[in-house]
């Protein structure tokens, strides 16, 4: 967005870099301690991928608009 | 944004909230510490948007059309998120669930053509002429008496509806999540109130975006989840089938939740009961033409592109993400069908709000009303056991409506962390629309009633000033008519009403404005001032005679979704009529003072050649062959 110093896909990523970090990490939890959460398909350990989806879309977006690099 | 919430979502939600706020049972789902951060982050984040543009919204320019600098991208998802309200994916999951991929007509038909068209033909003229508002082109086209009916009547709806969505998403999380009401009404509106109120439009649309991705990001997990247990579309369509004869009662072919066009030859012979003309020119033209290219809420945001292009552009690109919506909205209403299970792994059979009020228990877990309840569920499908069962009170026994499908499946999917995510996509679908409707409400207020009528000569600051106190204003007032609306459940019918009551006129009087030069001054003021009250007394008429829906949608096997769409037809066609009679009896304007406003006086700029897959006409055109063969998909 022109006029903006940082643009709004550098928030969108840090968003879900955070919540991916988040989700992603409990679910290597439960994958450790065997502890799945009372709901349905836990064995297919949709925190981990899902999770993980959001981290690396995260990490994409934070690094291609971080600040300063906008716009190139 | 209730207006294309089905009638009969919308009816439910409202109708029976204080039967809702009644029960005293259980939520659905309990938020763990790290769903709780999940939310909380989201709120420090949209908040902490509106502070960082705060610098950036100084002139009105900047602080209501956001500088006119949005790229195509962000307009375009800015444009298809503020018309994805929580209640929309809600009200529109329970559809599915009542009437099958039927449903996905309101984001097919009931949007893409009136997209397109926005982005190839109307756009243009909105753009050259500069206005900052639907009623400030009705001003430029028509003179101040159409503008002031246009603006007054929107700035109305827009504050009576954001009130109506306040409580209704509070009334949801109080069911869902066993919060408080009063918690979440001022959270919300605070939130909202200040990020707008801070950052203006830049920062609605920024947020806007934002949670656009969290709506996805938050919902698609749950249709993924459900198809992977339902066996693919193949295992879910045979479930489906199974289980048909009870869900319909037999009323309807089998296979009509899986056809959108087949069975629309007859108003009784699919679950909707509604006729293809009404689909058709109510749905896909009046309604749809009406909302997605005349209601400021969603136009303001195309109005903040940097260039015409973008300006075109994005309407068009906002046409993909709304084909593709049905499969986080459609698809977990058909997926809970045939997954959504009691805890004793019996199938779980949704029902209406009011079988729900009807059956709402005691304290103590015993049905309140056991006659009422037996009576309301002898018009349902659901088996005598199931009957048998809720009459018996427990635990387990209590009923749970159609709308509570898409929350109901988060539930049956998603664990910690990601319930947290699924809730924070009905917060932020919420929050969204509601920055719509405060946003496109101070635009309104500020430049169409305030600056055009009360105070002329202020200076750019001053009505910066009064565009931020209109939003805090706007707010108060919403959230007092949140309470009005808790306290006098009768008026939600009406300003649900207003929307539709509003809309078919406006598209009359635009349409005719902005294609037909002979169009004139009194023309446009009389025939949108008699369509809106043509149309209010065709709402009331079947209000007060029930029968009468008979008449509106021209079948006695009507169901109340065909009056919407016949209402709207019949409202639209006599503004048309009006504004053309009128309009040859009275003198028209000389052609130079239509330059840039009517098709055929104005010479439209040119624009710089781009490659053909920048091409706005590239990308309308693989929108129009991909609706169509979605259609031809699902015929």
């Amino acid at each position: 967005m022109h006029g903006s110093k940082i643009p709004i896909w550098f928030f969108i990523g840090v968003l879900l870099l955070v919540y991916g970090a988040m989700i992603c990490g409990y679910g290597i939890f439960e994958l450790a301690t065997g502890t799945l959460a009372n709901v349905q398909l836990a064995s297919v350990h949709a925190p981990v991928w899902w999770g993980g989806t959001l981290l690396l879309l995260g990490i994409f977006y934070v690094a291609k608009f971080r600040p300063g690099r906008a716009g190139k | 944004m209730f207006g294309l919430v089905p009638a009969s979502a919308s009816a439910g939600f409202l109708g029976s909230m204080p039967a809702a706020l009644a029960f005293s049972s259980e939520p659905l789902a309990h938020l763990r510490p790290l769903d709780i951060a999940v939310v909380a982050i989201y709120f420090a984040m949209v908040i902490w948007i509106g502070f960082y543009l705060k610098g950036q919204s100084n002139t009105s320019e900047e602080f209501f059309m956001a500088g006119r600098e949005m790229t195509a991208w962000i307009a375009g998802l800015s444009f298809v998120s503020a018309n994805l309200g929580s209640l929309e994916l809600m009200g529109w999951a329970g559809s599915a669930y009542q009437y099958g991929i039927l449903a996905a007509h309101w984001y097919w038909i009931g949007a893409i053509p009136a997209m397109v068209f926005l982005g190839l033909v109307m756009m243009p003229f909105y753009y050259v002429c500069k206005t900052h508002s639907v009623p400030g082109y009705l001003d430029l086209r028509y003179g101040r008496g159409a503008s002031s009916v246009a603006a007054i009547s929107f700035a109305i709806e827009m504050i009576l509806m954001s009130g109506v969505n306040m409580f209704a998403m509070a009334v949801v999380m109080k069911v869902v999540l066993g919060w408080d009401i009063f918690f979440s009404i001022i959270v919300s509106s605070v939130a909202v109130a200040l990020y707008v109120g801070l950052g203006g439009l830049r920062s609605a649309i920024f947020n806007e975006v934002l949670q656009f991705v969290l709506i996805w990001g938050g919902a698609l997990l749950v249709p993924i989840l459900g198809l992977i247990q339902a066996g693919g579309v193949a295992g879910l369509k045979k479930q489906i089938m199974h289980n048909m004869q009870t869900m319909t009662g037999g009323g309807v072919s089998g296979d009509s939740y899986f056809h959108m066009w087949r069975d629309m030859g007859h108003f009784s012979a699919n679950p909707m009961g509604v006729h293809w003309t009404g689909i058709v020119f109510g749905l896909g033209f009046v309604i749809s033409f009406g909302y997605w290219t005349t209601d400021f809420l969603v136009v303001q945001r195309v109005l903040a592109a940097h260039n015409l292009r973008a300006a075109r552009l994005a309407p068009i690109i906002a046409s993909f993400f709304k084909m593709a919506t049905p499969f986080i909205v459609i698809l977990p209403g058909l997926l809970g069908l045939v997954l959504l299970q009691n805890a004793d792994g019996s199938r779980r059979q949704l029902v209406g709000e009011d079988v729900v009020a009807a059956c709402s228990m005691t304290g103590d877990g015993a049905v309140a009303d056991a006659s009422g309840c037996k009576a309301a569920m002898a018009k349902t499908s659901l088996t005598p056991d199931a009957q048998q069962k809720v009459l018996a009170g427990g635990s387990d026994a209590e009923l749970h409506s159609y709308n509570q499908a898409l929350p109901l499946m988060m539930v049956r999917y998603l664990g910690p962390g990601l319930l947290g995510l699924g809730i924070t996509a009905l917060i932020a679908g919420f929050m969204s629309g509601m920055a719509g409707n405060v946003s496109a409400f101070s635009t309104v207020w500020t430049y169409d009633i305030y600056k055009a009528l009360i105070n002329k000569r202020g200076s750019d600051s001053h009505y910066v000033l009064v565009g931020r106190l209109s939003i805090l204003i706007g707010v108060a007032v919403s959230i007092g008519a949140a309470y009005l609306v808790m306290h006098a459940h009768g008026i939600m019918d009406y300003v649900q009403a207003l929307f539709s009551i509003f809309i078919a006129p406006l598209l009359a009087a635009i349409l005719l404005g902005m294609f037909w030069t002979r169009a004139t001054k009194l023309a446009g003021f009389i025939g949108l001032l008699g369509g809106i009250v043509f149309s209010a007394s065709l709402f009331m008429w079947v209000k007060l005679v029930p029968a009468a829906l008979a008449n509106v949608a021209l079948s006695p096997d009507a169901k109340p979704m065909a009056e919407n769409v016949f209402r709207a037809l019949w409202a639209f066609i006599f503004s048309a009529i009006v504004i053309v009679v009128t309009s040859l009896l009275t003198k028209a304007r000389p052609i130079a003072e239509l330059e840039g406003l009517v098709y055929g006086a104005t010479k439209l700029p040119k624009e710089d050649p781009v490659p053909w897959y920048k091409s706005e006409y590239t990308w309308a055109l693989l929108v129009v062959v991909i609706f169509a063969g979605l259609n031809i998909l699902f015929w």
